[in-house]
């Protein structure tokens, strides 16, 4: 790629919607085509801006969903009650529509295939979503990596079909935890705590880098839990959402 | 108080005024000397504009505004911003 194309200033273009997924009652995948898409890192984001007729504006950023493995991206949204954007995103929109959109953009929260050492991913809540284009990316490594993924009810999760054909077909080790009901046969409701955290991740001497994403208490909370259980927090990338309008 | 993102969501609105990203860069807060990845700063969007602040004493680093017609980077409490040299 040539330099100029790399380094350069971003600006709105108008993408495609493709097709429309409904993950869950209140999530739904976005499949757009991008003209010229320079192709992203697994943990990139765009930023998607709604017009109104009469001028105003609003925008908000979301975690690409897929890997840069074919000529679409894939955006996955959820529904903000009272959203001034996730609710038209979510239950209106659909294939054929214009979006304006700007990215994409961000080079700290991502994963690269050549990175050295384990990849610990923790989601809460729709943060699974960059945690995923990860693990897509991830098929093509050999790299070990793990996923601990936070969820209210066995319905809130987004990806179930391609989280078991990801852990069957590319071995990665997947665990979840719900906070308000399990599935049969699951004992356990709560949150994420020290003891999942020593149960169900890599530990300190495995040395990996540990991605964290979802609301801005899920983060705060889980980074000081690995920080306390000797995880460096050098090697822990946090991404925080938030409730700032949806 | 958690009414605050972080960093990362920033990178949008920084991308269309600087050709690199800011977001993976060492930023050193010029009110207590905390220095870290841009991405961990504190950011609020519930104001007009974009205002970054620093995780560790709450000083303003940044803000970002856009108008129709102009953008007004504010970096005021960012000692320095630490990038790798192309």
């Amino acid at each position: 790629m040539e330099r100029t194309a790399v380094r350069r200033r971003l600006s709105w273009q108008v993408a495609t919607v493709v097709d429309v997924r409904r993950e869950t009652a209140t999530a739904r995948t976005i499949v757009l085509d991008v003209p010229d898409w320079p192709g992203h890192l697994a943990g990139q984001h765009v930023d998607v801006r709604l017009t109104a007729p009469d001028g105003y504006r609003a925008s908000r950023s979301y975690s690409i969903a897929s890997a840069w493995t074919s000529t679409t991206i894939e955006l996955t949204v959820e529904s903000v009650p009272d959203g001034e954007v996730s609710p038209y995103l979510v239950d209106v929109l659909k294939p054929g529509d214009p979006l304006e959109l700007r990215g994409p953009v961000g080079g700290w929260f991502v994963w690269k295939p050549e990175q050295e050492g384990p990849v610990q991913l923790i989601g809460g809540g729709s943060g699974v979503v960059p945690l995923r284009a990860m693990l897509q990316a991830h098929t093509s490594s050999t790299t070990p990596v793990r996923l601990l993924y936070s969820v209210r009810r066995p319905t809130s999760v987004i990806y179930v079909d391609d989280l078991k054909e990801l852990a069957a077909a590319d071995d990665v080790h997947i665990s979840l935890v719900y906070t308000r009901e399990a599935p049969a046969g699951e004992t356990r409701v709560g949150r994420i705590d020290a003891d999942v955290i020593d149960r169900l991740t890599f530990t300190p001497a495995d040395e990996p880098t540990t991605y964290v994403c979802g609301p801005t208490p899920f983060v705060e909370t889980v980074a000081d839990l690995l920080v306390a259980a000797g995880h460096d927090p050098a090697r822990i990338r946090t991404e925080r959402f938030g409730p700032t309008g949806g | 108080m958690t009414d605050y993102l972080d960093g990362n969501a920033a990178a949008g609105a920084l991308s269309e005024v600087f050709a690199v990203d800011v977001t993976a860069a060492i930023a050193r807060c010029d009110g207590c000397g905390q220095t870290g990845v841009f991405a961990d700063t504190r950011l609020y969007l519930n104001a007009p504009g974009m205002v970054a602040r620093c995780a560790g004493c709450d000083h303003v680093l940044l803000r970002v505004v856009t108008t129709p017609t102009e953008t007004y980077v504010d970096l005021r409490g960012l000692t320095y911003l630490r990038l790798p040299t192309p």
